[in-house]
């Protein structure tokens, strides 16, 4: 033991002599701060929270990607082609040729269809991508099947466009698990769902080394990639929960990537040298929701009136500049169908003449439920000032987001800011939200954003359903356009924001794009020079 | 009364046992009372802890069944009750959040906390008592006006505030000590965990560059808890040391001709033992609960952040488990003190 406490002791003391020995990142190890406290597992056929999937999306190849080197342009993932049956519901997919899982085994088609069976069988969260093709625990083992080694069929029962089957088969859902790995794993018959919480068993440009929950992620790369292995050696995802601490640790070189920092701090990193900060488009539309089950927000005039009492440009140029701009469209720019149109800007004389109109010169009282964090609070506040010029007083209810999202999910509010991202790469997932509601009954199987805030749409709903079964791509995209141009004219939503993502990195980082979702963040492309 | 009558019958080793039976009552009642409160408060925040597991998308069906799962549709006191059968197995459920065991979370994210907490305590008694009794020895001059501003500042700063300006100043701008985090990126999974203190891992598998950089790590957000330990710890010392100097003992020991010193520091200081402890184990208490704000600055992964997370996330079971640990900690606190009182305080040894 003397020895040990002797050169320990030195150690003790040698602090005090070498303070500022402290390493730089190390050269192949790309480190990225990000609060991921919002992770509760990385198996693909669970995991459902924005950092998790984000983590995931860089672990599992997907049957169909949107690939890092263009975003925009659907291609084979694992699968290499795929055909549609006439009446688009049998989906055939002809896998690539000498892939292998990280393991080095093979990766057939068997694994495919395990894969997807696995999502509907342990019915998690994001099982209800899959579902609303009418697969269900029981029919799932006969509806997706591997018909050869490099083969695999799937059929739907459901009416649907191929083009939104095809962009579901690029969400997590349709991560590839090796099967063999899962099942050597299982447990209680959870198929492996314990173990893959954080362990990997997938096909993808990385491997997962550890999850620490609330602390960090380590990816290693998978060397037989079918792109290639990725630029870098290690990637470090640290939880950094404070955004202030973010900042200090990127400027002194502790970390690579910041991801989580504010407007303000983004700006206090002009004119640095060693930092640079890129701005990319995210995909969360950030709006208010009006219950329309209270008599005044249910009258459309009212509603309109609300839509120019806010100031858009106001908040953009001020508090938001650099995260958030103006969209007032339920479908966000990048998306197919994606429109410009938006209306409303601030004329509070405007709105005076409509709330008198509608019986309401003196304004009323309403109550706004937000989230207690920022930028919700300050948006809540510059509502409440700009609402308040016209007569209409706002009382803010701040409190936690899940408290929040428990208030929006039993409709008791009146107003309600709250954020929405799109749960995959194509229009319906929004358009199901915003504009579907046909049964407004207290207990009804899905609450769509129309429903929680009482707005009931036969035909609107309609309208949905047929955008999202429509075979001609031209024909479903004018579809959409009007759908949006109603939900925002009559709708109970006030649409203002679409995010973006500022990225502080250091400068001699290259090639890390915050993708647009979760799904189209990729660290094989990121390297330090 | 009765319990009393039979086991005073005068031999010390009784006295000893029912002292040991009283505690071990009200270990297990504290613990019931714990258990009770904070399961009872964790069924009525406005958090739906479904929600917290299936999400605001999940369909009526989903939800309903988890719901079923954690058993929310049974009646309170039933869920109560089942919660309580499982304690006594040694099963404090699994966490929400982390989807590990409840009792894993806790032997990662306490010695975390501990390894804070001990170097802050330390600094807040070497140096808070000697300047409580500095302060009180000169009452109304400058160098109690000098202590009393100190800690005053430590007392009212915010400690966010505090844990940023000093990572500022010492990690961004001078550089003489690390940033936020228990390690730099290059010595991570370096040791095995054995005691989950990294420091004491690090010494035991001897590797010195690791406990190096661990202690570089942890002197910032020990010395601003510390500083506020030390802030609290001296108030009170003075305040105590004021009370004895007043007594007349004091001035009858100087008339004896006793050093001013030896009257200060060993027979006022030795009678205000006894509260003092009651405060050193109070401000160590505090101190284990987790100083959330300083871990959230110091990206420390310890009881604080992880109660903190869970209570916002309505993770019933995670802040059981760590509602327990706290109060464990401070029933063993009490202990310890109780077993420390005879020690300064001969009254306190013929007590049975």
């Amino acid at each position: 033991m003397h020895r040990r406490v002797l050169p320990a002791a030195f150690a003790a003391l040698s602090l005090a002599a070498a303070p500022a020995a402290f390493a730089v990142t190390p050269r192949d190890t790309v480190v990225i701060a990000k609060q991921i406290d919002d992770i509760i597992t990385l198996d693909p056929g669970e995991d459902y929270e924005l950092s998790g999937v984000e983590i995931a999306t860089n672990i599992y190849d997907r049957l169909l990607r949107y690939e890092a080197e263009d975003v925009s342009k659907l291609v084979g993932g694992v699968a290499e082609g795929w055909t549609v049956s006439p009446d688009g519901k049998v989906f055939t997919f002809k896998l690539r040729a000498g892939q292998t899982f990280q393991d080095g085994e093979p990766l057939t088609a068997e694994d495919a269809a395990f894969s997807l069976q696995r999502v509907v069988i342990l019915d998690k969260t994001p099982a209800f991508l899959l579902d609303q093709l009418g697969w269900t625990k029981d029919n799932v083992k006969d509806l997706v099947k591997a018909t050869a080694p490099d083969t695999l069929e799937f059929t739907i029962q459901a009416d649907l466009a191929p083009s939104l089957v095809l962009n579901l088969m690029t969400s997590i859902v349709a991560s590839v698990v090796e099967k063999k790995v899962a099942l050597a794993h299982e447990a209680n018959g959870d198929l492996g769902n314990a173990w893959l919480k954080s362990h990997s068993a997938a096909s993808g440009a990385y491997k997962l080394v550890a999850w620490k929950p609330d602390e960090s992620a380590v990816l290693e790369p998978n060397p037989k990639f079918r792109l290639g292995p990725p630029l870098n050696k290690r990637v470090l995802v640290r939880h950094v929960p404070e955004t202030a601490s973010q900042l200090l640790l990127l400027q002194k070189g502790d970390i690579d990537i910041a991801q989580n920092l504010s407007p303000d701090q983004i700006a206090s990193l002009a004119g640095n040298k060693d930092i640079k900060v890129e701005s990319f488009p995210g995909s969360d539309s950030w709006y208010m929701s009006m219950n329309v089950a209270d008599e005044r927000l249910k009258n459309p005039k009212v509603r309109e009136a609300l839509k120019y009492l806010v100031d858009y440009d106001g908040m953009v140029d001020s508090f938001l500049k650099g995260i958030m701009f103006v969209h007032q469209t339920f479908l966000p720019r990048g998306f197919l169908g994606a429109t410009d149109y938006a209306p409303y800007k601030l004329d509070v004389a405007k709105a005076k003449s409509l709330l008198a109109e509608a019986g309401y010169p003196n304004g009323f009282e309403l109550r706004l439920d937000a989230r207690n964090t920022s930028p919700s609070t300050e948006i809540a506040q510059s509502v409440q000032q700009t609402f308040g010029e016209a007569g209409v007083k706002v009382s803010i209810v701040p409190a936690e987001l899940k408290s929040v999202l428990g208030i929006y999910r039993s409709r008791k509010h009146q107003l309600l800011l709250v954020n929405w991202g799109p749960d995959y790469f194509d229009p319906h997932t929004n358009a199901d939200a915003f504009a579907r509601n046909t049964d407004n009954s207290d207990k009804p199987a899905t609450k769509p954003l129309a429903w929680r805030n009482s707005w009931y749409i036969p035909e609107i709903s309609k309208e949905t359903a047929d955008a999202a079964k429509e075979l001609d791509t031209a024909k479903r995209v004018s579809l959409y356009e009007d759908l949006q141009k109603k939900v925002t004219d009559d709708g109970p939503f006030i649409l203002m924001f679409q995010t973006a993502q500022p990225i502080a990195s250091r400068a001699n980082v290259s090639g890390f794009k915050a993708g647009l979702t979760e799904d189209l963040s990729f660290y094989r492309l990121t390297e330090k020079h | 009364m009765a319990v009393r009558a039979a086991a005073g019958g005068g031999l010390p080793w009784r006295g000893v046992g029912r002292r040991v039976l009283r505690t071990l009552v009200s270990m297990v009642l504290t613990f019931l009372g714990l258990t009770v409160v904070t399961f009872f408060i964790g069924r009525v925040i406005p958090i739906d802890p479904v929600l917290a597991i299936v999400g605001a998308k999940a369909s009526n069906e989903t939800y309903d069944r988890v719901r079923a799962e954690i058993g929310l549709d049974l009646p309170v006191p039933v869920q109560y009750w089942r919660y309580l059968e499982k304690v006594l197995h040694g099963d404090f459920g699994t966490s929400v959040i982390t989807s590990q065991p409840v009792l894993q979370d806790m032997l990662s994210v306490f010695p975390a906390t501990l390894e804070l907490s001990i170097p802050a305590l330390l600094i807040g008694v070497v140096f808070g008592v000697p300047l409580g009794v500095a302060a009180a020895v000169n009452r109304g001059r400058w160098p109690d006006h000098l202590i009393r501003v100190v800690s005053l500042f430590g007392y009212s700063m915010p400690v966010f505030w505090l844990g940023l300006v000093g990572l500022l100043a010492f990690y961004a701008k001078l550089g003489w000590v690390a940033g936020p985090g228990r390690l730099d990126v290059g010595y991570d999974d370096i040791v095995a965990p054995v005691t989950g203190i990294i420091t004491v891992d690090a010494l035991l598998a001897g590797e010195y560059g690791v406990f190096a950089n661990a202690v570089q790590h942890l002197i910032l957000p020990a010395s601003i808890l510390g500083y506020l330990s030390m802030a609290y710890v001296a108030r009170m010392t003075r305040s105590f040391m004021l009370g004895q100097l007043r007594q007349e003992y004091v001035l009858a020991a100087l008339a004896k001709g006793l050093s001013h010193a030896r009257v200060v520091w060993v027979h006022a200081l030795g009678n205000v033992w006894v509260p003092l402890i009651t405060v050193i184990a109070l401000t160590f208490g505090s101190l284990l609960e987790g100083a959330v704000l300083t871990e959230t600055v110091f990206s420390w992964p310890g009881l604080g952040l992880y109660m903190k997370n869970s209570l916002f996330n309505a993770d019933l079971n995670a802040v059981l488990g760590g509602t327990m640990v706290v109060g464990s900690a401070y029933i063993l606190l009490n202990l310890i003190s109780d077993l420390l009182y005879p020690l300064v305080d001969p009254r306190a040894r013929e007590r049975p």
